[in-house]
């Protein structure tokens, strides 16, 4: 019986984890609908609630403004705007949530993407009065590159167009024709108003003739996980454990490839192939702390033993045998830059791929996307916040997947070895 | 589209959030020449330690354990902290903030001011003394405004500084710990667990605690709308009433600025009860030092703090 089997019942909420963001243009209204959401699902504590009551007050304002709860830093309430994502967590009793609040300006895009990178769902805000804007179109973009399988449009602050539904309709079909051109299927409209509270959690009386779900039962409804594709096992190794120095003989030839499964699952006795050396074994034991696992699943954290001695460092990856990745030293992939120093042709960078870095050098940028009016564009070079389709020559191979088939094997990041900054999000094609 | 028909075996969300830390662990191992991971004995660290064990067993942990201790810690607390490193055969290494102060790295501005913010300093010269090049630290978003918007990964200049308005971009699990000689990176593993996450694992762990979590009677003054434990470094001040009260803690930091909360909860059942009800956060309810001022935290952080 495995790990996740033994649980006590009352530990598995049926509906497990989410993980959503909110993001749009700058003052959509994202941070002021997250407060609304922790607030009206009765999440925030009594002391946090009077602390932003005396921040409101301070601010000379006479209802209490609901973003100061993400808008944790300084410079942010100073400046009423958001800079980086704020985490908040909650939870229904049924489902655990984590949230992230992404800033709206273009500026602090790359922040975005930090935030999309890990969510299962993007709430994109608008505000009623202003319609689709270009900060609008960049981040459903950036939402649907990085492969958020549900969007939910919050058309936001209909309170200030009274409650029209002629507008929210214009808006949504506005959205459409641009989502259609890029491909995503799956997005929800809905209309409410963040600073009001209609239909976040209550539906208020104010949007007689929407009958859709609330924003919180849509959340409460999508499903958690990824992907519906038959996935793949692939188990990136991310450290050996090789006790020899214990006092305990039987240790002596212990050796567990430490990891956690990316995708698919993996059960004792099946045939695997790591990589790169293409050697084969089985799988002889999965263990958690010295108790043995028939199987681990998607995303979760174990050591792996094999039958045969096989030399396998950190950056190696073991994978089913006859389900093997794309090993390769050449990588098509699209590009979010994200630094503030241009992509620049001629340097090489350090491209971290799972558990595996590699050097890198740009062999090719087949076009940049303008975001306006999504047309390619050819590109020399790479500004922040560019989107741009590329290629790569590797100085080591890596063994991936294309994004859209697997996060975890698809995705890389580029580091600049002369600061260690992290530069760029890739996304393999 | 019904999420039957999507269903596969996925994690509980504790699961998650463990196998989450696990893996954070690895890459530090994985990544950082010279890691240490900071342990004071709370059941944030506690609950690190689990963690670890699960990360590294059956082999040694990659990092040595180190408490930086303001020497106003309740002796129930460094008494487990002792033990429970003992227990894992792991090596402890303690630095105290009343050493820095017999240096001079740490002027108190009087007597009495709380040593908390000072352990930055103590942290910094330990950070120095063995050139650690990441520290693994217990810290929640849930806790506090600034630390919700700190990265898993948080990058730390020469002296020891968060820049909250450049941070490096985090994406997906793929973790960056490089850093020059002299700066640092500080990593959080449990950044997603909220309190009842914690006290949820550590009941399904089963894990030990040092006493003073469970309920007990012990010696208070009402002081600012707050209870204050009564002891050899907080007196009471004259004319004010000590009571014997039913209390415990929900965290133990330095004993000047870690405040009790009354309580019958004797098991962690009964104090999960009570932390899905209560309307008070952690923080809130319990550290009288975040909240002299707004940005408290993030003033602390940026000058170097876990
Ligand atoms: N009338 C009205 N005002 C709203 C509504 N939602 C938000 N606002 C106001 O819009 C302003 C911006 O709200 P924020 O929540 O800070 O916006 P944001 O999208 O988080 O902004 P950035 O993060 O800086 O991009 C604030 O003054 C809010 O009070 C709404 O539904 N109706
Ligand atoms: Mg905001």
């Amino acid at each position: 019986m495995s790990a996740i089997e033994k649980l006590p019942a009352e530990d598995i909420p049926d509906n497990g984890l989410l993980r959503f963001l909110t993001c749009g243009s700058v003052d959509d209204g994202k941070s002021t609908l997250i407060g609304r959401l922790l607030y009206d699902s009765k999440t925030i504590l009594a002391d946090t609630l009077h602390a932003i009551q005396r921040s409101s007050a301070r601010r000379g304002l006479d209802i209490v403004d609901l973003s100061l709860l993400t808008d944790g830093l300084q410079a942010e309430r100073e400046q009423g705007i958001t800079i980086d994502v704020a985490y908040r967590y909650f939870t229904t009793g049924t489902r655990k949530y984590i949230i992230a609040d992404a800033p709206g300006h273009e500026q602090y895009t790359r922040n975005m993407v930090t935030a999309a990178s890990t969510a299962d769902l993007a709430i994109i805000l608008i505000d009623a009065r202003k319609g689709v804007l270009t900060q609008t179109r960049r981040h459903s973009y950036v939402a649907h590159l990085l492969g958020i399988p549900h969007i939910v449009v919050a058309v936001n602050k209909m309170d200030l167009v009274d409650y029209a539904q002629e507008t929210f309709d214009r808006i949504r079909s506005d959205y459409l024709a641009f989502a259609n051109g890029l491909g995503i299927a799956d997005v929800r409209f809905i209309p409410l108003s963040a600073l009001h509270g209609d239909m976040i959690v209550e539906r208020g009386e104010r949007l007689p003739w929407y009958d859709g779900p609330t924003l919180f039962e849509m959340l409460e409804g999508a499903p958690a996980i990824h992907s519906e594709h038959d996935e793949k096992f692939r188990f990136p190794v991310q450290y050996v454990c090789r006790p020899q120095d214990s006092a305990n003989p039987e240790l002596h030839d212990y050796r567990g490839f430490m990891g956690r499964v990316e995708s698919g699952e993996v059960h004792v006795g099946d045939r695997v192939t790591v990589l790169p050396s293409g050697l084969e074994s089985r799988v002889r034991d999965i263990q958690v702390l010295g108790e043995s696992l028939p199987r681990a699943v998607a995303e979760q954290s174990v050591s792996i033993l094999l039958e045969d001695e096989i030399d396998i460092s950190r950056g190696d990856m073991i994978v089913r045998s006859g389900e093997l990745p794309q090993v390769g030293k050449n990588i098509d992939a699209m590009l979010c830059w994200l630094s503030e120093s241009p992509l620049d042709p001629r340097r090489k960078y350090l491209l971290r791929h799972t558990t595996r870095d590699s050097k890198a050098m740009l062999a090719a940028i087949a076009f940049r996307v303008d975001i306006n009016s999504m047309q390619q564009q050819p590109a020399e070079r790479l500004l922040m916040n560019d989107i741009a389709r590329v290629s790569f020559r590797l100085a080591q191979p890596i063994f991936a997947d294309p994004y859209n088939e697997s996060r975890g094997t698809g995705a890389f990041i580029i580091i600049d070895e002369s600061t260690n900054n992290t530069v760029a999000a890739g996304m393999i094609l | 589209m019904s999420i039957a028909k999507l269903a596969r075996v996925t994690l509980s969300h504790l699961d998650w959030l463990e196998s989450e830390a696990i893996h954070i662990m690895r890459e530090v191992a994985g990544q950082c020449g010279n890691p240490v991971l900071l342990f004071s004995g709370g059941k944030d660290s506690i609950c690190m330690l689990r963690v670890a064990e699960k990360a590294f067993r059956p082999g040694r942990f990659p990092f040595p354990l180190l408490h930086i201790d303001t020497g106003h810690n309740y002796r129930e607390v460094t008494d487990f902290r002792d033990r429970r490193a003992a227990e894992l055969g792991e090596r402890l290494i303690v630095r105290s903030v009343e050493d820095s102060m017999a240096r001079g790295t740490v002027v108190l501005k009087s007597a009495d001011e709380p040593r908390n913010k000072h352990q930055s300093v103590t942290l910094l010269e330990a950070i120095e003394e063995f050139g650690f090049d990441a520290c693994i630290g217990g810290a929640r978003r849930d806790e506090e405004k600034a630390r919700a918007k700190e990265r898993i990964f948080s990058f730390r200049d020469e002296f020891g500084q968060w820049d909250p308005k450049n941070q490096r971009p985090e994406l997906w699990d793929l973790y960056n710990a490089r850093s020059f000689k002299g700066e640092n990176i500080r990593v959080f593993p449990i950044s997603n667990w909220t309190e009842i996450d914690v006290w949820q694992y550590i009941e399904r762990e089963k894990l030990a605690l040092p006493s003073i979590y469970f309920a007990h009677r012990r010696p208070i003054v009402r002081r600012g709308g707050g209870l204050l434990p009564v002891t050899e470094v907080t007196p009471a001040r004259p004319g004010e009433a000590v009571e014997t009260l039913q209390v415990r803690f929900r965290t133990v930091g330095d004993i000047t600025c870690t405040a009790p909360v009354e309580s019958d909860a004797e098991d962690v059942a009964s104090i999960i009860a009570e932390t899905a009800v209560t309307t008070i956060t952690e923080r809130g309810a319990t550290r009288l030092d975040d909240q002299t001022s707004e940005a408290s935290m993030e003033q602390r952080k940026k000058e170097g703090y876990f």
